[in-house]
């Protein structure tokens, strides 16, 4: 990449004798919103510790605006950060809050008291600039964080998972904010979350971790739709994908006295075309009582309706298999159904390597 | 309109009877409990207020018939303790001379050394950490006349400044082990929080963690009022006769061989010399709790 915003060279990161990052390498273009996610302990904050300087690295190089901030304090790297807990201080009222950072900066009065006014401004907390912490709601607090990262006047915010404290209403309404304030401030945005909805809905690139590895990098629909291996891909969705075990002979799919041809499926270049395989295809992409390239018919096991889709359970060669329906179907436990989908849209995936085909 | 009849049978809260048979055994045992522990307490404070003649004639916890003041007057102040005659006023003096340096001393360098422990690991900070802990385990005793040695070769020996510094050092393990637990339970996010905002060591300290720690700091004065205050075995060893502590004067005044035993002075002078631990008690007994509840959540 050139010209990176933030450019992460070999990083690796021991605690005592556990190798939690290992050899990593990233770069983040200027006005990038990239998100870090994956379950918990896979070195995504970590990761961002790191970068803000909060965790001394073991080895390899951190370049913030181009200028290698690897030995700089976290005050000195030109970052903000946002974090789950607000880790607002509590003595101190909203304004106190905001301008801690410049005082400790020792920037002029009158500047800290225009960047104040400023920041409370985008993020609409005027009202709340002479109370402490502890009389703001959970949401209020979040905002009055992302104000402290704010005011700091940096091109690199850094979020560590800022909406997990908050209920899911209020959680949905600050990611749209936040998104407003990137597309606004148009800084580079470094996220972490495990949540796939904010990773989804947010990023312009996905980095998916795992055991402080990078497994995919890539734009949210890439993620979703041609994911690199099958943890991914397990990783990502909602309910998550199905998985059938089985052959690949020419260009069919066969597991059990199923026989799913495969024609359109766009094989990885250099892929291996044949033996021992696992086929992923979402519940989403699943249709009902359609012509699709692929039918089959199966029993309603377990219904789960949920207003807005209904889940339905079933079994496919000895696995559990279930995909989405509309919301009004009436299905009932025990009903037979006709299901299909169209194979392009499924995932093939080595089973030793476990690597995408 | 709702009617009150609509419920038929139990609704409601279920009332209580305000004397049954466990609230009668609960408060009746409290209220022993406390008489039990009150009574020396009591005894103390009618027999100070007694005339000699009055308490010869031996009734021990009856109130006296005729309060005087007189034993409290001389405790304070004319009591003779071995060679000078100018009662506990003198010892008061030097505890408070003692006290005030040592709490400030022991606790202003055991809250950085809970700061740093807790917030700054450093390499080897466990280690040293264990080795101030162990520090909490080793006997006073042992450690009596290697430090009269190093007294005098530091020229403090039988000097106030000796004895505070005698008393900062065996403060340090069990308050730094306090500050760092309660420093440990502060979120670790609002120490990197204030590291991103370009606060030092000092800085954090100070305008973040300090304004925070109120109720641990209260515990450690307390912790260390009493103890400096109630200390015998320091004060007599390390101080000379004018310099003594108010606790060792009230040892002299009450075992003083000299004619007749003046119950009602020594009374009065142990009230007095155990005053300023109560009123501690008294004024801060909620911060205390709290303080030692924080600190007991993690860490």
């Amino acid at each position: 990449m050139e010209n990176p915003s933030v450019s992460i060279k070999s990083l690796n990161l021991n605690f005592g004798s556990v190798k939690v990052l290992k050899d990593l390498n990233l770069d983040i273009g200027r006005g990038e919103f990239l998100v870090l996610l994956g379950a918990s302990g896979c070195g995504k904050s970590t990761l961002l510790n790191c970068i803000a300087g909060l965790l001394e690295i073991t080895g390899g190089q951190i370049f913030i605006n181009n200028k290698n901030v690897t030995w700089e304090q976290p005050s000195d790297r030109g970052i903000g950060m946002v974090f789950q807990s607000y880790a607002l201080y509590p003595q101190m009222s909203v304004r106190g809050n905001l301008s801690f950072g410049l005082k400790n900066a020792r920037m002029p009065k009158a500047e800290i008291a225009r960047r104040v006014a400023n920041a409370a401004d985008v993020l609409q907390i005027e009202p709340l600039l002479n109370r402490k912490p502890g009389a703001l709601s959970g949401g209020q607090r979040q905002r009055v964080a992302i104000g402290r990262a704010l005011v700091r006047d940096v091109d690199v915010f850094l979020f560590d998972e800022p909406l997990s404290n908050l209920d899911a209403k209020l959680r949905a309404d600050l990611r749209v904010e936040l998104k407003l304030l990137h597309q606004r401030l148009k800084n580079t945005m470094i996220y972490v979350t495990h949540d796939q909805v904010e990773a989804m809905t947010l990023a312009d690139r996905i980095a998916i971790m795992k055991d402080g590895l990078i497994q995919q990098l890539d734009s949210p629909n890439k993620i979703y739709n041609r994911p690199i291996n099958k943890y991914v891909a397990d990783f990502i969705g909602s309910p998550s994908m199905n998985f059938l075990e089985g052959n690949l002979v020419g260009t069919s799919f066969i597991t059990g006295d199923i026989k799913i041809n495969l024609k359109g499926y766009e094989f990885v270049e250099g892929g291996r075309p044949g033996g021992a395989s696992w086929f992923g295809i979402r519940p989403e992409h699943v249709v009902v009582d359609e012509k699709a390239q692929f039918n089959m018919d199966i029993f309603a096991e377990l219904v789960e309706p949920m207003g807005s889709d209904t889940l339905v359970w079933t079994t496919v060669a000895g696995r559990h298999f279930r995909f989405r329906m509309d919301g009004q179907a009436a299905v009932k436990t025990g009903d037979k159904m006709q299901i299909g989908f169209d194979p392009s849209r499924g995932s093939l995936f080595d089973v030793a390597s476990e690597e995408r085909m | 309109m709702a009617d009150i009849n609509m419920f038929e049978g139990p609704h409601g809260t279920k009332p209580r009877k305000a004397f049954s048979r466990s609230n009668i055994l609960l408060y009746g045992t409290l209220i022993m409990v406390a008489m039990y522990y009150l009574l020396p307490l009591y005894v103390m404070v009618v027999t100070s207020l007694k005339g000699m003649p009055e308490i010869r004639m031996g009734n021990v916890f009856g109130p006296p018939i005729e309060i005087t003041f007189e034993p409290w007057v001389k405790a304070w102040s004319t009591a003779c303790t071995g060679i000078n005659c100018d009662g506990l006023s003198r010892g008061f003096g030097n505890s408070v001379r003692i006290l005030i340096p040592s709490v400030v001393l022991s606790i202003a360098i055991s809250s950085v050394n809970g700061y740093a422990l807790a917030n700054w690991r450093f390499k080897g900070s466990e280690v040293f950490f264990t080795i101030l802990i162990i520090g909490a385990f080793i006997p006073y005793q042992v450690m009596i006349y290697p430090i009269v040695i190093l007294l005098r070769e530091m020229g403090l020996y039988g000097t106030l400044w000796g004895l505070v510094l005698v008393h900062s050092i065996f403060g340090m393990p069990i308050l730094t082990l306090l500050f760092r637990n309660y420093f440990t339970s502060v979120p670790e996010e609002l120490f990197k929080a204030a590291r991103v905002d370009g606060a030092g060591f000092w800085g954090i300290y100070f305008q973040i963690m300090l304004p925070m720690s109120l109720p641990i700091f209260v515990v450690a004065i307390i912790l260390q009022v009493t103890g400096i205050w109630n200390d015998f075995l320091f004060g007599v060893i390390y101080t000379k006769p004018d310099l003594y502590p108010m606790t060792v004067q009230l040892n002299n005044i009450v075992n003083s061989v000299q004619g007749v035993k003046e119950y009602n002075v020594n009374m009065a002078a142990t009230l007095l010399t155990g005053f300023v631990p109560l009123a501690i008690y008294f004024i801060s007994g909620k911060l205390f709790v709290r303080g030692i509840a924080a600190g007991a959540v993690k860490g």
